[in-house]
């Protein structure tokens, strides 16, 4: 019990809140400490309003909220001990970027040289030393996030709330960043990160929470939220049943991707190699009874374990060794003549397989 | 940027310079009715002296000592909803729309003798009719909207999210006034102040209702004209739209240097 509260960390009851064209309803999870949680749900979700609730900025109607079992429901946001990163920075655009970092350490009983230290050491570690004197004005939107990540990360908080905190930035930005965030969970920080991207999520989350219409309607590992989505809506949502952690090896200048028991996807990337998880759509994958020749690079031979129609068409689950979900037509399903236990070959193009560096 | 011009925009050129010449011709024709020799001949008149450093000294203090409790208004008019705030901001702007002779009035009572101000004032040997003081507050009440108004642009415009922002930092609501709201809302307050400044130092009706003497220059002008014409009251006027001028360009200008 004493190792489990030891765990324990952020903890939210039923937290409900009714606005005029939007309520959360019972929104309860838990984070534990060392998590890198994920909270994914279409944007108007209510993502963010569960941020804002968690650390004080609006008051839930009912519900409560528990952080290392201590209740913060209604402490003053200025005593929570939350950081929080907004969605567009909210960087002070009168102050320099060292001042903005160093704002919290106001009431922190510090010498005027030890706080500069402290200011100097966090721009050390998210890159931005040389910004310390400019004005937020003048920076990029990559590097006002360093800046806001930068002011909250000082204070030192139990838990780091991050709004969308990759949306804004382009791609090799989202890169940096999500090395940096890693970088900062495997220092032991506890995260909770607010996303609609499914990839973001797989890439960096060690649980995953799914919010709908104001309610969590799924959460667990990722490999428990994408393999065995509960409901309709999340799979759709998340849209992808293959996915696969996977260790990508260039061979003859052909790049691999390694699944589990030593299968390996022919696919077409940029990365030159690393661990990570590979994607494909169900739509993606074509079915023959025969191993007949077509362009697609990547052939395998299954039996098929399961036949269930839903909303997109009949999702067909075939075991080639790794579990593959196709989605098909019902005309298609009738032409071949495919039956549970049948064997059948499985078919989709290099070029379709997606990889997440993890 | 086109630099040709339609019909209609040459007749709104017409009209607007006709606007213009209408602003600027008056000031002018008083300009050119004057001497440099007459200008200065005042300027060394004790009375007129002290009467534009009456009137810069006690507009000054209005609009300070005012500002005080009318920033924090404005900053709960820009973040507050509360009952019955349209009637606030209609009382606001109530010193703007009423004559400015019947405001004077009206604060000739509020701080006369009798009232309950001045009975405070008298216990501490202070008699706000004919005194700096009561001019001081005269001007306040005539121009204060103008301060009050800026200062609530001013703070609408200073994101929500940012207060938020600060809040999640640990600072107290007292500090992101402070730190955040203040300075960022601060542009609009300067110019609040300066307006309400150049709008008090400008009063006529309001302030000859409450103090004829000490005179201040709005008053000796008018003084001047009815006891020996417009010829006398020249000389004064265009000292003082000077000094004013003045004044407020350099005002500005540090407003702007700031930034």
């Amino acid at each position: 019990m004493a190792g489990e509260r030891k765990k324990m960390m952020l903890e939210l009851r039923n937290i409900s809140r009714r606005f005029a064209d939007f309520s959360l309803q019972d929104v309860s999870f838990l984070v534990e400490r060392g998590d890198y949680f994920i909270l994914l749900g279409e944007s108007g979700a209510g993502k963010s309003m569960v941020l804002e609730t968690i650390a004080g900025l609006t008051a839930p109607d009912s519900g409560y909220m528990f952080l290392d079992g201590r209740d913060i429901t209604c402490e003053k946001i200025q005593n929570r001990r939350i950081g929080l990163v907004f969605q567009d920075h909210a960087v002070f655009p009168h102050l320099t970027v060292g001042e903005n970092i160093g704002y919290s350490l106001h009431s922190a009983r510090l010498s005027r040289e030890k706080k500069h230290a402290k200011v100097k050491a966090i721009a050390n570690e998210l890159g931005i030393r040389e910004l310390l004197a400019r004005r937020p004005g003048t920076l990029s939107g990559g590097e006002l996030q360093r800046v806001a990540l930068g002011r909250t990360l000082i204070q030192e908080p139990s838990i780091l709330l991050l709004d969308e905190p990759l949306s804004s930035l382009d791609t090799r930005l989202k890169g940096d960043l999500r090395r940096l965030l890693r970088a900062i969970h495997r220092k032991g920080q506890t995260i909770l990160h607010v996303t609609h991207d499914y990839e973001e999520a797989l890439s960096l989350g060690t649980k995953i929470a799914v919010i709908h219409k104001g309610m969590i309607i799924q959460s667990g590992t990722p490999a428990d939220v994408f393999h065995h989505p509960k409901s309709e809506f999340v799979a759709n949502f998340i849209g992808v049943k293959n996915f696969f952690p996977a260790n990508l090896v260039t061979e003859d200048q052909v790049v691999f991707a390694y699944i589990c028991n030593n299968i390996r996807v022919r696919i077409v990337t940029d990365v030159p190699g690393g661990e990570g998880f590979i994607l494909i759509r169900g739509e993606d994958i074509l079915l023959s009874t025969l191993p007949v020749e077509t362009s697609a690079t990547n052939n395998f031979k299954g039996i098929i374990e399961e036949i269930v129609p839903n909303a997109g068409g009949i999702d067909v689950t075939i075991n080639t060794g790794i579990e593959l979900h196709a989605l098909i037509t019902r005309d298609s399903l009738e032409k071949l003549g495919l039956r549970a236990g049948n064997t059948c070959w499985v078919h989709f193009k290099a070029t379709t397989v997606r990889f997440i560096i993890n | 940027m086109s630099t040709r011009f339609t019909s209609i925009q040459l007749t709104f050129i017409l009209l607007g310079s006709l606007v213009l010449l209408f602003i600027v011709a008056p000031l002018a024709g008083m300009f050119l009715n004057t001497t440099p020799a007459q200008v200065f001949e005042t300027a060394r008149e004790a009375e007129v002296r002290d009467s534009i450093w009456l009137t810069i000294y006690t507009s000054l203090a209005g609009t300070l000592i005012f500002s005080v409790a009318a920033i924090p208004l404005a900053y709960l008019l820009a973040r507050k909803n509360f009952p019955l705030k349209k009637l606030v901001t209609g009382i606001i702007d109530l010193p703007v729309v009423i004559p400015h002779s019947a405001a004077g009035i009206a604060l000739l009572g509020f701080v006369s003798r009798e009232s309950a101000l001045g009975k405070m004032g008298s216990a501490f040997g202070l008699n706000f009719v004919g005194h700096p003081s009561g001019i001081a507050i005269a001007m306040a009440f005539v121009s204060i909207p103008y301060l009050i108004n800026a200062a609530r642009d001013g703070f609408s415009g200073v994101p929500v999210r940012l207060e938020k922002a600060a809040l999640t930092l640990g600072a107290s609501p007292r500090r992101v006034f402070f730190t955040i709201s203040l300075p960022l809302a601060w542009r609009n307050i300067l110019s609040g102040l300066i307006l309400m400044f150049a709008r008090g130092m400008s009063e006529f009706g309001a302030v000859i209702v409450v103090a004829y003497h000490p005179m201040v220059t709005p008053v000796l002008i008018y003084e001047r004209f009815g006891s020996f014409g417009l010829k006398y009251a020249r000389p004064v006027s265009v000292l003082f739209i000077m000094i004013s001028l003045g004044l407020f360009i350099v005002l500005r200008w540090l407003a702007k240097e700031k930034k």
